[in-house]
């Protein structure tokens, strides 16, 4: 079991998880009240990373957060350094490998909270970020408890852009998948067994807690 | 319902009828350029298919481990399909050394560094951010870096700016696209038409790294372990070695070819 790998995945995914909470709230409130007729194009871009091939993502990440794109250049003049093969790199590929995973849950919860609230709120003279803060947010605790679970199990499982953009490094992008792959590659199954099986654990633990917030019965959200 | 079922039925026979006629070759992943045109010729001669697949050589031989359905193995280090041999799982009288592998240091156009009079010590240069290499735990190509690195005293001082690519075509891709701005990658990739243009290198002197022999083997499980046979042996024609030679794979001596095979 390689404790390094470990640590850095967790720290990983805790990171990105957290992160997507900041990021994933405007967006999914956005999603939820906007009357935009083209809303359903940003809903299909935010979707986009549950289907994309994770190869694809990593084709991108690497080109375009590369010394030769754009982004990677800014970057780069920035702190001297690109973003491929460090672990922000990762954080930033993680962010938009995970994003669907915590802006759905967010967005199906914000549109379970009943408008009637939203309305007698407003007549009592809340504004529409009061009315959110005060209403809304404490009611869908459950989508916002599922988003970060499940965003942070989905980073934890994260390998093909990792594999694509990473660079192996230990301690800075050497991931538990990686690692995993890396063992079953040298025949060194002992080890790939002791690994996989902590990721299977901690994967079915997160899960239950997912399930288990959406099934308690004073929790109003989208599942039951 | 029956039409589906005969729809089917055609297309998994059409499927197995090909599946007889080809014959599939695990290589390494030096040869990712160089191979399919020995392919190509070989085709067009025999009419004999050939299908793909790349990988760091120490992953394919764990894929041939696990039962992969190879008929022909292509190693960049002879270790791995003599550790197959001593396994069963190759046919020892098929082992052929076809080629020497060659590591060079690669650095992209733009780069100011003067591979010519700087050699391996370019990489100490404070411009060298990241130094791709292949994976030392399953690609010979790798190994060949580290033990390159060690050879010039300069491992510990280059060691927290290695990268590691998954096999060596990653390591080659990892500074072909700049994002590492050098990299220790194979002769034969430096010199395919997709990098040939891109960059310049510095051949590292063979002493500096244990021999790549490159060597090619049937596997035991292959159902048609005559016709993998004749495509290793097509490599041993003037017009492969030929096509061999302007990747950079130098030709094995004749000592080994004569001295060591087992026939």
């Amino acid at each position: 079991m390689n404790w390094e790998a470990f640590w850095l995945t967790v720290r990983l995914a805790a990171l990105v998880s957290t992160l997507l909470i900041a990021i994933g709230i405007p967006i999914a409130y956005w999603l939820t009240y906007s009357r935009w007729r083209w809303k359903f194009m940003v809903e299909a871009a935010v979707a986009l990373p549950i289907v994309l091939p994770p190869t694809v993502l990593g084709f991108y990440v690497l080109v375009g957060l590369g010394s030769r794109g754009p982004l990677g250049r800014w970057w780069e003049s920035l702190t001297g350094h690109t973003l491929a093969f460090t672990f922000e790199g990762l954080v930033i590929g993680s962010l938009l490998y995970s994003l669907p995973f915590a802006v759905q849950p967010f967005a199906a919860s914000f549109g379970a909270v009943d408008r009637k609230l939203l309305h007698a709120s407003a007549s009592l003279g809340h504004s529409p970020v009061q009315t959110f803060r005060r209403i809304v947010l404490p009611l869908s605790k459950a989508g916002l408890v599922t988003g970060f679970a499940l965003s942070f199990a989905h980073t934890l499982g994260e390998f093909g852009v990792v594999l694509m953009v990473g660079g192996n490094i230990p301690g800075v992008t050497r991931t538990i998948s990686i690692d995993i792959y890396d063992q079953v590659q040298t025949a060194n199954y002992s080890s790939a067994n002791q690994t996989a099986l902590v990721l299977l654990i901690i994967s079915f633990v997160v899960l239950s807690v997912v399930y288990g917030v959406n099934r308690r019965p004073w929790v109003v959200g989208p599942w039951r | 319902m029956t039409v589906l079922y005969k729809l089917a039925a055609s297309l998994i026979l059409c499927a197995s009828l090909a599946a007889a006629k080809e014959i599939t070759v695990a290589a390494a992943a030096d040869m990712s350029s160089a191979l399919p045109l020995l392919v190509e010729a070989y085709t067009k001669k025999t009419g004999q298919t050939v299908k793909l697949s790349f990988g760091a050589s120490g992953n394919l031989t764990n894929q041939i481990r696990n039962g992969a359905p190879f008929d022909v193995f292509f190693s960049a280090d002879e270790e791995y399909p003599q550790q197959l041999i001593a396994e069963g799982l190759a046919a020892k009288g098929t082992l052929y050394r076809y080629a020497v592998g060659r590591l060079v240091l690669w650095v992209p156009s733009d780069s100011p560094l003067d591979l010519s009079k700087l050699g391996i010590k370019a990489l100490l240069d404070p411009s060298v951010k990241k130094i791709s290499i292949a994976n030392p735990a399953t690609a010979p190509y790798g190994r060949a870096a580290a033990a390159t690195l060690r050879h010039f005293g300069i491992y510990d001082q280059v060691s927290s700016r290695l990268v590691v690519g998954e096999n060596i075509s990653q390591a080659a891709q990892f500074v072909e696209s700049g994002n590492a701005q050098a990299g220790l990658i194979a002769l034969s990739h430096a010199l395919a038409p997709a990098m040939k243009d891109k960059g310049r290198y510095w051949t590292v002197p063979l002493d500096a790294y244990p021999t790549l022999n490159q060597a090619a083997v049937v596997l035991s499980k292959s159902k048609q372990p005559d016709a993998a046979r004749r495509f290793i042996d097509f490599l041993r024609t003037p017009e492969a070695a030929s096509l061999l030679t302007s990747y950079g794979f130098s030709l094995p001596a004749e000592k080994h070819v004569s001295g060591e095979r087992t026939k």
